[in-house]
């Protein structure tokens, strides 16, 4: 057993921990961060992404003991006092999931990508998310709702053939 | 998936982490990003009893100039080296390879030397290191080596890092002024390269004066496409004169046959996209 001593959501925690554990097992079991979920277990996903020190990463592909002494935010800490982030609002205004089970990835990742980039294209955020699966397909009202933190008004290009009834 | 149990080391040093590495023996792997080795211990493809992780080294980050080389540390995260100057400058073909790695969470905790020495034949990072003729510095309890790339890459995940050794860092001559362009062929954005091309080009009065080409996939290790470097020299950059020359891109390559594609796919592909790359670090 190793001791770690983690800021998760701003709150400093220190356990004993195996080598062995996940971040993401870590956070959800030792911490009770359940709203960091996991998704494919294989690193493909990106449902379980969480900031390590302000940069996202997928929590299945670091080690708990890799985080000694670093900070994690999670899907949980990013409202203050209980007003949801701006990111988390658009998401919800958008109708930006379905399930459910990918946004919290998808939230941390849209804030990082902001953040490196503040005023993407539609292009850069679709990049920006490619490391994120919505098993849903729900990827059109994820952009939008990325662009609406992003404070564009421009509307989200219909993909080639989604036109309905019009053929050119 | 949760990996077997190991001890763990997380040494502050180059000289703490050989002699844990020497004390451990065989028995240890070696953990820089852990992009790769994590999903490897998850699916107990390994089961080390020993991990030592150099993410705590400070010594081994960081991008610097030295002379005519710019020099990488090996734990340098694929997100450090796509913000470096440097590399933008003189090793461009590299920063265009690593853009394709993965997706931005994988390349803020995915070293370049961890991906090096993992040597996965389908990585991105392998072809534009030996393009650019890289050096590879490896240190052991006896000092430092320095490996040229045509020695580097071994075979399917194997390098001339030895047991005991580290890779420390990587020194690319400087290719300033060259044009680059890494064509990478895949079925979903972020995954393996099924084929992919590094390309750095200089081009003279508009035609092709020095051409390095590095071929992801396409053997065990990553491949020099050596026929195709000769044949470009004094090739006008236009795509005819080009697609001539990259006809050969695919001799004496032994590419896998897996289920994204055969042998036979991976010898067609090659050079579709060794033209491709060529004509776009040509500027054409």
């Amino acid at each position: 057993m190793t001791r770690i001593t983690v800021t998760v959501d701003g709150t400093s925690y220190s356990d004993e921990v195996e080598p062995r554990m996940l971040l993401v097992h870590y956070l959800r079991e030792a911490v009770g961060k359940t709203g960091t979920v996991i998704g494919c277990d294989t690193s493909n996903c990106g449902a379980c992404t969480v900031h390590l020190d302000g940069r996202s990463v997928k929590s299945c592909n670091v080690l708990a003991v890799q985080a000694d002494g670093h900070e994690v935010t999670t899907i949980e800490g990013i409202a203050v006092n209980g007003e949801l982030h701006p990111m988390q609002k658009a998401f919800h205004e958008c109708h930006a999931l379905q399930c459910g089970y990918c946004t919290p990835g998808m939230i941390l990742q849209a804030i990082d990508v902001l953040n490196e980039n503040p005023h993407p294209s539609e292009e850069e955020i679709r990049v920006g998310l490619e490391g994120n699966l919505c098993r849903c397909t729900g990827y059109h009202n994820i952009v939008k709702a990325v662009q609406q933190v992003a404070g564009q008004d421009s509307p989200v290009e219909q993909p080639e053939g989604a036109t309905a009834g019009v053929q050119s | 998936m949760i990996p077997a149990a190991f001890d763990y080391l997380a040494p502050t040093s180059v000289a703490d982490a050989l002699a844990a590495l020497a004390e451990a023996g065989d028995d240890a792997k070696v953990l820089a990003g852990g992009q790769s080795l994590l999903p490897i211990l998850r699916m107990r493809l390994s089961a080390p009893e020993k991990v030592i992780d150099l993410g705590r080294i400070e010594e081994l980050r960081g991008i610097r100039e030295d002379g005519d080389h710019i020099v990488v540390g090996a734990t340098t995260t694929y997100t450090d080296a796509l913000a470096s100057d440097l590399l933008r400058e003189h090793a461009a073909v590299l920063q265009d390879a690593i853009k394709e790695v993965a997706d931005p969470q994988i390349r803020r905790r995915g070293t370049l030397g961890g991906a090096l020495v993992h040597a996965d034949p389908a990585g991105d990072v392998g072809a534009p290191a030996l393009a650019l003729d890289t050096e590879f510095v490896i240190t052991g309890s006896a000092g430092e080596r320095t490996v040229a790339a045509a020695d580097f890459f071994q075979d399917l995940f194997e390098t001339a890092v030895g047991e005991g050794e580290l890779l420390t860092a990587i020194r690319i001559p400087k290719h300033t002024g060259w044009g680059a362009h890494y064509e990478k062929f895949v079925r979903v954005s972020h995954q393996w390269s099924i084929v992919a091309v590094a390309a750095t080009i200089r081009v003279e009065g508009g035609s092709i004066a020095e051409a390095r080409i590095g071929l992801t996939n396409m053997g065990s290790t990553p491949l020099r496409a050596t026929a195709v470097e000769s044949a470009l020299v004094g090739v006008a950059a236009t795509d005819e004169a080009v697609r001539e020359a990259c006809a050969a891109a695919a001799e004496g390559t032994n590419p896998p046959s897996d289920l994204n594609g055969s042998a036979d796919y991976r010898r067609a592909l090659a050079p579709i996209l060794t033209r491709r790359a060529v004509l776009a670090a040509a500027g054409a």
